[in-house]
């Protein structure tokens, strides 16, 4: 049973997303996560203040309903189908997260040095989480789609918009990963 | 129940996206280091499956669920707000090592802390709704 109570192979785990894009272009809709972020500002009334919030949210329940899901199922792959054997890193990146302070994996999901509760309650600890979620929400909304909108619905059907979007996901990433983590974690 | 097969799918995607570690921010910050082929490997492998279906659905002009043909919509034509937008959630994804879809995910897994950062997205959301006419796209 390891198989499934370990990490996914990469291939099965692509082949599924990608089965997961082509179930909801069956179901006559499109695949992308983060417009799910619009449609709950427009329910909590930001149409008050921004036509770009003028939407019938109803028409998107749909949306809605797979956000709802995909909770579930991280309960359920959290819960019910991990064994803790998993996150195997390279260990050259377990060494270099450790001259930054950041707590190797062991099977955990997420590093405790920035998800948790310790941290959360500190300013730094709140500010990184909500500068993150800021400049999630503004980018995707702003380069119209995220991972599952530009990477994997896009750039199947060879749009080169979502081409240049993931040029620009990775010139953050990069920026981020190899300059500002470095200078974020060794000013603690 | 309409929303039942959507919820479903939900369902679905979430448990691969937890077990495939794509929620994971260690695979993200490996995958930004290139010390790792697991995240270029699922990234790769949805791609050739989604443009082998996206081809076979268009070739064979398949119907939908409710037997309409199935449209796929084109992007937008554009290049400042790909570039520009893209830069800024690649900074948001390496930093707290989540892109939407996990976000909900991982709320799933009971990470507190995440709810910090949909709050951020939401917020970050709404700022660009107040700003989308100020914007070059």
């Amino acid at each position: 049973m390891e198989f499934i109570y370990g990490t996914w192979h990469w291939s099965i785990s692509g082949f599924l997303i990608g089965i997961t894009m082509l179930i909801l272009t069956y179901f006559g809709k499109s695949f992308g996560m983060s417009s799910n972020l619009r449609t709950l500002c427009s329910m909590a009334g930001a149409g008050k203040f921004s036509d770009f919030f003028k939407m019938d949210w109803r028409e998107h329940k749909w949306s809605l309903a797979v956000v709802l899901g995909t909770i579930v199922g991280g309960f359920i792959a959290y819960h019910f189908l991990s064994n803790a054997s998993g996150v195997n890193l390279n260990p050259n990146t377990i060494a270099q997260l450790q001259t930054l302070g950041i707590d190797a994996p062991n099977g955990k999901l997420l590093p405790d040095a920035i998800f948790s509760i310790e941290m959360l309650q500190t300013p730094k600890g709140f500010a990184l989480l909500m500068i993150g979620g800021l400049l999630i929400g503004f980018g995707t909304r702003y380069a119209g789609g995220c991972t599952s909108g530009h990477a994997i619905s896009g750039l199947s059907n060879l749009q080169l918009p979502s081409l240049v979007a993931v040029i620009g996901f990775f010139i953050g990433g990069l920026v981020m990963a190899h300059y500002l983590l470095p200078i974020i974690f060794k000013a603690v | 129940m309409k929303l039942a097969r959507f919820f479903l799918t939900g369902v679905f995607f979430g448990i691969v996206l937890t077990k495939a570690e794509a929620v994971s921010w260690y695979r993200i910050y490996e995958m930004f280091h290139f010390q790792s082929f697991h995240m270029f490997g699922i990234i790769g492998t949805a791609l050739f499956t989604g443009i082998i279906g996206l081809q076979i659905i268009k070739k064979k002009k398949l119907k939908d669920y409710n037997g309409f043909p199935i449209k796929i919509i084109e992007k937008e034509r554009g290049f400042w707000r790909y570039i520009i937008g893209g830069a800024m959630f690649g900074l948001g994804w390496a930093l707290v090592g989540s892109c939407p879809g996990p976000i909900f995910i991982l709320l799933g897994t009971g990470t507190y802390a995440i709810a910090v950062v949909l709050l951020g997205a939401l917020l970050g959301t709404y700022i660009y709704g107040l700003l989308k006419d100020y914007l070059p796209h």
